[in-house]
């Protein structure tokens, strides 16, 4: 066999054995996709009343359903994003726990793939990401969410969570890696949890203060939501597309670099 | 000698982390086919020793061969050598015992069947076969430690490197560990292992080094070494030579108390 048949099999090993840690440690997947179902329910059924009727077109009254369903057509692609957003937490975290332990030690003295372990923990990631992201749109779906998009909408959807979802679980392998422990990879991914609130993707930009709308207009969650919400509506995403490509290519490829780096120090115990 | 008959070949292997001079100039050869036993006090650098020829840190100068292999421009040919038991639990705890030994064989590339007979062995011969379905979290401390032995010979590796293999380990699990070196040495292997029981390098070694501030003091059979000190026991030999004893009741203690 060659070289990158070898790798492509050390890497699908070390995917079974992260899928299986995911499925035998469920409280980190029930969490990632509890927190966005949570703020689903919140924001609809909470805020979404007024927070609808708030909305550039909206009744501007503060009662009814319509304004309602309004704020959950709005904020679903939010949603989504950040569901993609909090795999963070729990990739960070099973890199960080591999990274202290014994094992890692075990795998670099092997005469494998030197990539394969990180690999492994990037493709468990976004299956993670898919099966997290598949749930939250179903509640969304039978809260009465209805998307416009045909199906080169939904292809282009799929794309951008794939592609957000890439770049994230870099991120989050980087500083699973670079946090020398679990306690503190639990932690470091939190602003990424944070970051879309700051953004366009709960209310318009324009309603924010200056300040704060200019931040949120060129964060890079903003073009990824708006992209997402484009192609769910149907709509051409225009300039944001590439905005979202050029955000999540650029933390992909910076990340994968960092962690490779720091994949090279790890050190068990 | 060919490099069929030397194992490990070290020659003026350096190495220090800052301004901590750990390994100071070690030499040392080890034939094929016998136990060498690196010993000596906690901080002695028995360790980094089993890190360097394990290719997982480079030493500062010197040189290391495993199987004829060079540990720093080889080290792919040197891991498909080796197998390696740390001092820390390099197992899987989300897996099971199977599960674990399983994964090695992949790792390995063995095939299905090879590795499903190959893990069906070592189960038996380690004494696992009755936990294999259970998760390796719920294994004692010395069902860990032949877990994690039996994960290193997965591989069948021609030179095994085990970094104080018994140490926390009931007199019990320590004595049956010694029966499976000595097994392994029946089959043609060549271990190479650091401990601080005098004891255990007196059971097992064919060859001990007495290892103390990154220095290798003496070298020699375990009787060569306690005819030359004059001693009963390799921990007068350790006295005589260092001045000080391997390892003070107190440090004893303090490890106890760290577990």
């Amino acid at each position: 066999m060659t070289t990158i048949t070898y790798a492509t099999r050390d890497s699908v090993t070390m995917l079974r054995r992260n899928l299986k840690h995911l499925v035998r440690y469920p409280s980190l997947t029930l969490t990632i996709i509890g927190m966005p179902v949570v703020f689903l329910l919140l924001f609809v059924y909470v805020f979404g009343g007024t927070m609808g009727a708030g909305l550039p077109g909206g009744t501007g009254s503060a009662e009814g359903d319509v304004s309602r369903a309004d704020y959950l057509h709005y904020v679903t692609p939010a949603i989504l994003v950040m569901t993609v957003a909090s795999v963070a937490n729990s990739t960070a975290i099973v890199v960080a726990k591999d990274a202290t332990e014994g094992i890692i030690d075990r795998f670099r003295t092997m005469p494998i793939a030197r990539s394969a372990p990180v690999t492994g923990h990037v493709l468990a990631a976004m299956a993670q990401t898919v099966l997290a992201v598949v749930v939250v749109l179903a509640l969304a779906l039978a809260l009465g969410y209805r998307a416009g998009a045909s199906v080169a909408g939904w292809a282009g959807a799929a794309g951008v969570i794939v592609l957000t979802g890439w770049a994230v679980t870099w991120l989050s392998v980087a500083l699973g890696l670079a946090s020398g422990s679990v306690e503190a990879a639990s932690n470091a991914p939190l602003p990424l949890i944070l970051l879309p609130f700051l953004s366009s993707g709960f209310v318009p930009t324009g309603s924010m203060p200056t300040a704060l709308a200019w931040v949120a207009e060129h964060q890079p969650f903003t073009p990824v939501i708006e992209t997402l919400r484009a192609c769910l509506e149907g709509r051409d995403p225009g300039s944001d597309v590439w905005w979202a490509i050029g955000w999540c290519i650029l933390t992909a490829v910076t990340c994968c670099w960092w962690a490779g780096r720091l994949f090279g120090r790890v050190r068990a115990v | 000698m060919t490099y069929r008959d030397t194992a490990i070949e070290v020659a003026g292997l350096t190495t220090s982390y800052g301004d901590h001079a750990v390994l100071r100039g070690i030499d040392l050869t080890v034939p094929t086919g016998t136990v060498y036993a690196l010993l000596g006090p906690n901080g002695a650098g028995k360790t980094t020793m089993v890190r360097i020829l394990s290719t997982l840190v480079a030493a500062d100068e010197g040189r290391a061969r495993i199987a004829g292999f060079d540990v720093r421009t080889q080290p792919d040919r040197v891991r498909r050598c080796i197998g390696v038991t740390g001092q820390f639990s390099a197992i899987d705890e989300l897996l099971t015992g199977r599960e674990n030994l399983r994964l090695m064989a992949d790792l390995a590339h063995l095939d299905a069947r090879e590795a499903g007979a190959r893990v069906a062995d070592l189960l038996v011969r380690f004494g696992l076969a009755d936990a294999a379905g259970r998760r390796a979290a719920t294994y004692s401390g010395g069902m860990r430690r032949r877990l994690d032995l039996a994960m290193t010979l997965v591989s069948r590796p021609r030179v095994i490197f085990l970094d104080e293999p018994t140490s926390g380990l009931d007199p019990r699990s320590r004595r049956d560990l010694w029966q499976v070196v000595r097994e392994l040495l029946a089959g043609g292997v060549t271990i190479f292992l650091t401990t601080q029981y005098l004891e255990e390098a007196d059971q097992l070694a064919d060859t001990v080094g007495l290892l103390d501030g990154g220095r290798l003091v003496a070298t020699g059979t375990p009787a060569e070494l306690k005819l030359r000190a004059g001693g009963e026991t390799l921990d007068d030999v350790f006295l005589a030579l260092t001045g000080h004893a391997v390892a003070t009741p107190a440090d004893q203690d303090e490890r106890q108390a760290a577990r």
